[in-house]
């Protein structure tokens, strides 16, 4: 009997939550911020399904209902990848250490 | 073009770098590295697609267009966006992925042929519940997140909003949407699709607005958790491994933020989603109200006892946050050093109004981190300092949560600041926080009030220290 492919997806899920679940506990408090803003980045990998949304219709038409919707959703998705990462960025760049020579 | 297992591999890979981009946030230093990971996974994730998808005419350049301007719109935000207002910031952003979320299961739904998921009115019947919990769960986080959003931003009173039979009302909201799930695999109506949408739009500013101002740190996780679940949601409508790994691993760390945060206030998950403090305990605010002693002071007798002192811990609380003091502070903190004091910073876990909103703040003031600790690293420290110097924070300080089973934040860890020799109290008046109780802090003979806006008092100080 063949296993259904949705059980393997079920499987990635689930196995990730436990990576996350160890992953996330490891994360120092002080990085908690940076955590949020670019779990919220990671997450708009989601553009992927917009795209595919957007350029994917075979109608002839690219502006139908169904692409405008992709097309949205691709704006939506690019603020927050860009955002995102580049606040991300941004605020790790502010963590240094105690330099040395001061004391 | 690419064949349909090439492109599970790549998409593979991107999670895999997005687990490295969260890995290497276990310390400031792999933090960078780890950052650059998650672009490179992004931007892997985006170009195998579009090779996939194979289709480069009219509809690529909008495509092109449109992420330029909302990439542009998202690098105007991420560089202009002041620190202090980080936590609408991310409720914003939250917002946006709960909203795409939406966006992509209606055109899954409008045009499944696309994402080999059926015909319109034959849609498979396992993909119709993963995009209808797709599109409930964003939905959801769309309007939470903008109620969120609207409350940091003081657009919207941050005083929770209750009424009667609320979480009933939230409750059959909740079944009726399990219903409408049923009814669509059923009969596949779309109607019942867009009514799902709608409740669930209702349902997320139901469910937000019964919390209250500094609860937001659980909100603002929880919401997190939950634009994770969308994605996933829409990663098994769409057969996609790197959106599906990317759900889960948002949603735990949303949720397992959720959970500190909720340890750091010593309350039950459900306790603070069934409404505000602030509500529920006006009673025993009302029993202190007589007056008590209270010792007040000015910015010259602050500098005496901190430039005297050997040991000074700094206690950074929301108040901070709102004065923008903390430029001031490590300005002040410098003036200190020089004469040979040593200072730390305690942060509490729900300071502020998002997880590690404090530490972001001072790393913006060039504060070091490693002079910042948690709760658990500095509470014993307490003891052996000199001076307390607290600028912002005040439930957090509350000696009443190891003292009286009858207040409401009994039980709740505390920074133990009492038992420091001396007090500094950075505070606009006597009111009591947001729990609504009087801080038993104020009245004890080792404190100090320090009547002013914490910026302005902290600028003094450093005048006088001078």
């Amino acid at each position: 009997m063949e296993i259904d492919p949705f059980i393997f997806r079920l499987s990635i899920f689930i196995l990730s939550i436990f990576i996350g679940y160890y992953v996330v506990w490891s994360v120092t408090p002080s990085l908690h911020t940076p955590l949020m803003s670019v779990t919220n980045a990671i997450s708009s990998v989601i553009i992927v399904g917009a795209i595919i949304a957007a350029l994917a219709g075979e109608s002839g038409n690219i502006l139908d209902t169904a692409n405008i919707f992709g097309f949205l959703a691709i704006i939506l998705a690019a603020i927050n990848i860009f955002g995102g990462f580049l606040v991300t960025q941004r605020m790790l760049a502010m963590y240094k250490k105690k330099k040395k020579d001061k004391k | 073009m690419i064949s349909a297992n090439l492109l599970a591999v790549f998409y593979l890979i991107s999670g895999v770098l997005f687990i490295l981009a969260l890995r290497g946030l276990s310390s400031p230093e792999t933090s960078r590295q780890g950052n650059l990971f998650g672009m490179i996974g992004m931007a892997l994730a985006i170009s195998v697609t579009m090779i996939s998808v194979g289709n480069f005419s009219t509809g690529f350049l909008y495509l092109l267009i449109l992420m330029l301007i909302g990439g542009s719109l998202g690098s105007f935000i991420a560089f202009k966006i002041p620190m202090t207002a980080m936590p609408e910031l991310v409720a914003g952003f939250h917002s946006l992925v709960g909203l795409a979320a939406v966006f992509v299961a209606i055109s899954a739904f409008l045009n499944p042929e696309v994402f080999n998921l059926g015909l319109p009115g034959n849609i498979k019947i396992a993909s119709l519940i993963e995009m209808s919990l797709g599109a409930a769960i964003g939905a959801i986080t769309f309007t939470g997140s903008v109620i969120a959003f609207l409350k940091l931003r003081g657009l919207m009173s941050g005083s929770p909003i209750t009424f009667f039979g609320q979480h009933y009302i939230n409750l059959v909201l909740g079944l009726v949407l399990v219903g409408l799930i049923f009814y669509l695999c059923k009969t596949q109506v779309d109607t019942w699709f867009w009514t799902i949408i709608i409740i669930s739009f209702l349902l997320g500013v139901l469910l937000i607005i019964p919390i209250g101002g500094a609860d937001m740190p659980v909100v603002i996780s929880m919401l997190n958790s939950y634009s994770g679940w969308a994605a996933a949601g829409i990663g098994f409508t769409l057969e996609n491994t790197a959106l599906i790994i990317t759900g889960a691993l948002v949603g735990s760390s949303g949720a397992i933020l959720s959970y500190i945060m909720c340890k750091g206030m010593n309350r039950s998950f459900f306790n603070v989603i069934l409404g505000g403090w602030g509500a529920t305990d006006q009673s025993s605010s009302d029993k202190s109200k007589e007056q008590k002693p209270v010792k007040s002071g000015n910015a010259d007798d602050a500098a005496f006892l901190m430039k005297n002192a050997s040991s000074v811990i700094i206690v950074p609380g929301y108040g901070m946050a709102v004065a923008q003091a903390q430029h001031a502070l490590r300005e002040m903190v410098d003036a200190l050093k020089k004469n040979g004091v040593k200072v730390t910073y305690a942060i509490h876990p729900v300071a502020g109004r998002m997880p590690g909103h404090m530490n972001v703040l001072l790393a913006e003031a060039n504060v070091p981190y490693d002079e910042v600790f948690e709760l658990e690293e500095i509470n014993n420290d307490f003891a052996n300092c000199d001076v307390a110097y607290v600028i912002g924070a005040n439930d957090v300080t509350n000696p009443v949560a190891k003292t009286d089973p009858q207040s409401p934040i009994y039980g709740m860890p505390i920074l133990d600041v009492e038992k420091s020799k001396s007090v500094l109290f950075v505070k606009r008046s006597l009111s009591p926080g947001y729990a609504g109780i009087d801080n038993d802090l104020f009245y004890r003979d080792n404190t100090l009030m320090l009547f002013a806006d914490a910026k302005k008092m902290t600028e003094d100080i450093i005048k006088s220290l001078n």
